[in-house]
């Protein structure tokens, strides 16, 4: 059975569908990456699935069942201002949170968290409070976990770690759904799910959403010239040390905007990356390739 | 001079030392990123390249004040100013005047998508909207120094990819451009990268370079070979071989820039964790 079975969900704030027809599934055992641009709809998804929000059509299960109270104590919930009581103590921000899903706080800590139970969190550094809500969160052993940007402002040597702690999770039976901008953090998901204008608009695995989408390599002897005539023509192109990238284009569109602008480059058509898949389907609503000339029969 | 940066710098507030001993240069027409956690130095860095902070010890180099252009961290926009007035008070701040002003705002407008947008108040913005406004705040007087401090951090890969065009149009037009960012695959797109951690350099250099500096072997598995020097990569592990060798059941990875850092913070840790035995 699924831990979280989202289908059709739709939530209308007013006149505005913030979802409009969502369908999201989590099962025991796997990371699923939520990913969107801001206003897609991934925070109304996230609040539907807490229970935070009542749909306005569809259905929502959480293990199961409509979410409650009852779903909500086998339930993990990181959120993105962690949400930890400044004027507490780390071991009092345990107690608080094992007594609301009313289960005992955690026995064991790791060294640098036990070593600082009896500090208040406002003294606390940053990657400490973030394992602090970490182990707040997973006191309770819950089922499912939902973490909403988990690891921004961690080097990576912390962020892999935090990661690891969240793999172990999974690898112990419990679902987890993360919310992230970032693709290091995509990267560490089993598959994930994108979102554009209230829908689902990709989801499966890295390479399946990439598909055999493609980017413009621009090699110039000055970057600066083929940038400037590249946005000129109103192609976006990103710069990458010294050369450019132009996603989802035809190579012939990028060869004719240098020509005319007199600018030698070599161009290569490579596979795209997924950050750049992703920001080409967020932009086309949903549609990949919608900026692409597409040969004649082809559609 | 063709460009700016801080040598040897550091900066201390009250007792504490938040930046050690720092290098890092800024061509003009370049993009560095000063990579690192939050604590690790980058913003202190930028504040003293900015003018902001005075160095406790070392040398600044950089341009008059109005030809800097500074973005700092967090809240860079006036919430109860609109967009329009914002960019206006920038002008001002900056003595960009008469029909420049308009132009400017104008153009820089368009390409943060935030003209349907130029009478709403700065607090009534999206994070990813306000963090746009104080980009194109930070572009308005064309600096030759634009000094940005996590200009990307919240915001959603769509703005992102407009804020580094922004941020990429400056460089082509001949602007030295330094960011912080969190984030090493963001880092990876710029021509230098320098990693700080508590208040050192760990790790600087184009990244091609510095990734083919990687020491040892970086090696993949499917299980977790190593308590300390493994670490996650999805569901595969990545393991740190400093002396090169590939154990049974893994394989050589070519590593990335996020692989470099984390072998460079793991060195770092095995190094203190030697001089503390000795």
């Amino acid at each position: 059975m699924n831990l979280i079975e989202v289908s059709g969900a739709r939530k209308h704030f007013g006149a505005v569908a913030a979802v409009d027809g969502a369908d999201l599934a989590v099962a025991p055992g796997e990371v699923v990456g939520l990913l969107g641009a801001n206003g897609a709809g991934k925070t109304t998804l996230i609040r539907l699935v807490l229970g935070l929000l009542r749909p306005t059509g569809g259905t929502i299960r959480l293990f199961g069942e409509p979410p409650s109270r009852r779903t909500r104590a086998r339930l993990g919930y990181v959120p993105q201002g962690l949400g930890l009581y400044e004027d507490l103590t780390v071991a009092e921000n345990l107690a608080f949170a094992a007594g609301a899903f009313g289960v005992q706080a955690p026995e064991r800590l790791d060294d640098a968290l036990q070593a600082a139970s009896g500090t208040l969190v406002a003294s606390l550094p940053l990657g400490l409070r973030r394992r602090l809500v970490f182990a707040a969160a997973l006191a309770h052993r819950p089922d499912l976990l939902v973490l909403d940007e988990p690891t921004s402002g961690v080097d990576p040597l912390g962020r892999a770690r935090l990661w690891e702690t969240i793999r172990g999770a999974a690898d112990t039976g419990a679902g987890v759904l993360v919310s992230t901008h970032f693709m290091s953090e995509a990267e560490q998901c089993d598959r994930l799910v994108v979102m554009a204008n209230g829908r689902v608009v990709a989801a499966g695995g890295m390479a399946a959403i990439v598909g055999d989408a493609t980017t413009v390599e621009v090699q110039a002897d000055h970057w600066e010239g083929a940038f400037s005539a590249l946005d000129r023509a109103g192609l976006p192109a990103a710069l990458v040390g010294r050369r450019l990238r132009v996603p989802n284009t035809d190579p012939r569109q990028v060869a004719a905007a240098l020509d005319a602008a007199g600018v030698g480059a070599e161009l290569r058509e490579v596979p795209a990356t997924f950050e750049e898949t992703f920001v080409a389907l967020s932009e086309d609503g949903g549609e990949p390739g919608a900026r692409r000339p597409q040969p004649a029969g082809v559609r | 001079m063709s460009g700016y940066g801080v040598r040897d710098l550091r900066v201390r507030y009250g007792g504490r030392t938040a930046v050690d001993g720092v290098t890092l240069d800024v061509p003009a027409g370049t993009i560095a990123a000063l990579v690192g956690g939050d604590g690790a130095g980058k913003s202190s860095v930028l504040r003293a390249l900015a003018g902001a902070v005075a160095p406790a010890g070392g040398s600044v180099q950089r341009p008059e004040a109005t030809v800097i252009g500074y973005m700092p961290a967090g809240e860079a926009v006036y919430r109860d100013l609109t967009v329009e007035e914002n960019l206006a008070f920038s002008a001002r701040a900056y003595g960009v005047r008469g029909a420049e002003v308009a132009r400017r705002a104008g153009e820089l407008l368009e390409r943060t998508g935030l003209t349907a947008a130029r009478g709403r108040l700065g607090g009534q913005l999206s994070g990813g909207m306000r963090q746009k406004l104080a980009l194109a705040m930070a572009l308005l007087h064309e600096p030759e120094l634009l000094v940005l401090d996590e200009p990307t951090t919240g915001i959603d890969p769509v703005s992102r990819a407009q804020l580094w065009r922004l941020i990429a149009g400056a460089a082509a037009a001949g602007a030295a451009v330094v960011l912080a960012t969190s984030y090493v695959d963001e880092a990876e797109r710029a021509a230098t990268v320098v990693v700080l951690s508590e208040g050192r350099v760990l790790l600087a250099g184009p990244p091609e370079e510095v990734m083919a500096g990687t020491p040892g072997a970086v090696v993949d598995s499917a299980a977790r070979l190593d308590p300390v020097a493994s670490w996650r990569r999805g569901a595969r592990w990545r393991t740190w071989s400093p002396d090169g060798t590939v154990p049974p059941g893994a394989e050589r990875a070519e590593p990335d820039l996020e692989d470099s850092v984390v072998v460079a913070e793991l060195a770092l840790l095995r190094h203190q964790a030697e001089e503390v035995a000795a």
